[in-house]
C-alpha cells in the first residue's frame, strides 16, 4: 500500500480573498481521495492540532487546517497569536469570517490533483461549534462536531456571542451528515444541550449520529490535557474514521 | 468550554521574557482554556507590548484559587506600602 504523505505550511485563499497561512497534510496516493478541513481550537493553530491534521493524511485523506489567527499575528508562535487576537478584540472570530476561511480551505482541497471533490469538516471545542457552523453554511459532504459549546446554548448577556441566535435554530440548513462526539460529564455542551440538538436534527430530517461517553467531560480527546480520556478518545477516533470513510 | 471573555487594561511597567526585559503597555486577563497549565480553565494574564509584535509577551496561567491568592498578595503589598512611594 502506498502511504506516503506530505505535510507542510502553505498559503491558501481564505475569507474575503485574503491569503492566510494553513497547515496542509496530503496523502500522496493517486486516489481520488476526500479532503478534511480541520478547524483548530481556541488556544490556537498548534503542534497538537498539526499532528491531528497529519493523522488524516496518514490514513489516506487530504487535510488542511487554516490558521484562524493569521491576520492578527502572521508567523507568530500559536499561543502568542491567540493572545494577540484576544488583545485586539478579534476573539471570538466572527462567524462569517470562519465560514469564509472554511470555504477557502475547501476550495484548496478540491483543487488538489488527487481530490475526489468531497469535503468534510471537523473541529474541537470552539472548533466543534465552528464545524457545525460550516455545515449549516456551506455545501459539504460530512461534518464532525467534537464537544462544541454554544451550538444550542444562547450565550448570556455580556458574553461576546450574546445576541446572535443559537446555531441550533438553523439545524434545517445542515448540508451534510453530522457526527457528534460528546462527554457525558461535559457542561458546555451538557447532555441536555446535546439532546436538544438531536431533537432539532430529527425534526429537520437530517442524517446524524451522536456518541456520548460516560466518564468523559470536555476536551476528552486532547492528549496533553488532564481531561484526556483514552478509552473515549480511541472510540471517538474510530467513529470519525468510519464517518469520513462512509461519506468522503 | 471556551469563555471568549477578555478584560483588558492599559498598564505601564516592564516584563522579562526569554529575550530579556521589555516595556509593557497592555494586559489581557481571561479565564479560559490554558495552553500549558494542566487544568480545564485557568486565569490567564498576558503582559504585552503590542507595538513590538505578538512575541513581546509574558504569559501566566493560574488556577482560580492561585489567581485569588495573587490578587490578595498584590493588594496586601500595596496596602502596606507608604503612599508617598507611589510615584
Amino acid at each position: 500500500m502506498y502511504d506516503a504523505m506530505l505535510a507542510e505550511s502553505v498559503t491558501i485563499t481564505g475569507h474575503n480573498g485574503d491569503e492566510i497561512e494553513a497547515y496542509s497534510a496530503r496523502a500522496l496516493k493517486a486516489g481520488p481521495v476526500g479532503g478534511v478541513v480541520v478547524i483548530h481550537h481556541l488556544p490556537g493553530y498548534d503542534r497538537q492540532t498539526e499532528e491531528f491534521t497529519r493523522g488524516f493524511a496518514a490514513g489516506g485523506l487530504n487535510a488542511v487546517m487554516p490558521n484562524l489567527y493569521h491576520r492578527e499575528a502572521p508567523g507568530a508562535d500559536p499561543d502568542d497569536a491567540m493572545a494577540a487576537a484576544r488583545a485586539s478584540g478579534a476573539i471570538p472570530i466572527p462567524d462569517d469570517r470562519i465560514v469564509g476561511e472554511v470555504a477557502g480551505a475547501a476550495a484548496y482541497l478540491r483543487g488538489l490533483s488527487n481530490s475526489n471533490g468531497k469535503i468534510g469538516v471537523i473541529g474541537h471545542c470552539s472548533g466543534g461549534r465552528q464545524s457545525f457552523l460550516a455545515a449549516i453554511s456551506l455545501p459539504l459532504d460530512a461534518a464532525v462536531d467534537c464537544y462544541g459549546g454554544f451550538v444550542v446554548e444562547s450565550p448570556p448577556e455580556g458574553h461576546p456571542l450574546h445576541g446572535s441566535p443559537a446555531l441550533v435554530t438553523r439545524a434545517a440548513d445542515l448540508t451534510c451528515p453530522l457526527l457528534g462526539l460528546f462527554g457525558a460529564e461535559d457542561t458546555h455542551p451538557s447532555p441536555e444541550h446535546v439532546a436538544e440538538l438531536e431533537a432539532a436534527l430529527k425534526a429537520a430530517g437530517k442524517t446524524y449520529e451522536f456518541h456520548s461517553y460516560d466518564g468523559a467531560g470536555h476536551a476528552f480527546m486532547q492528549v496533553d490535557r488532564s481531561n484526556y480520556r483514552p478509552e473515549a478518545a480511541v472510540d471517538a477516533w474510530k467513529q470519525i474514521w468510519a464517518w469520513f470513510g462512509r461519506y468522503l | 468550554m471556551c469563555t471568549y471573555i477578555t478584560e483588558k487594561a492599559s498598564i505601564s511597567g516592564s516584563a522579562k521574557g526569554p529575550s530579556g526585559w521589555f516595556k509593557v503597555t497592555d494586559a489581557s486577563v481571561y479565564f479560559d482554556h490554558p495552553v500549558h497549565a494542566q487544568a480545564a480553565h485557568t486565569l490567564n494574564i498576558d503582559f504585552l507590548d503590542p507595538a513590538a509584535g505578538p512575541s513581546a509577551r509574558v504569559a501566566v496561567e493560574l488556577t482560580a484559587e492561585s489567581a485569588r491568592a495573587l490578587v490578595k498578595a498584590i493588594q496586601s503589598v500595596l496596602d502596606a506600602t507608604p503612599p508617598d512611594l507611589f510615584t
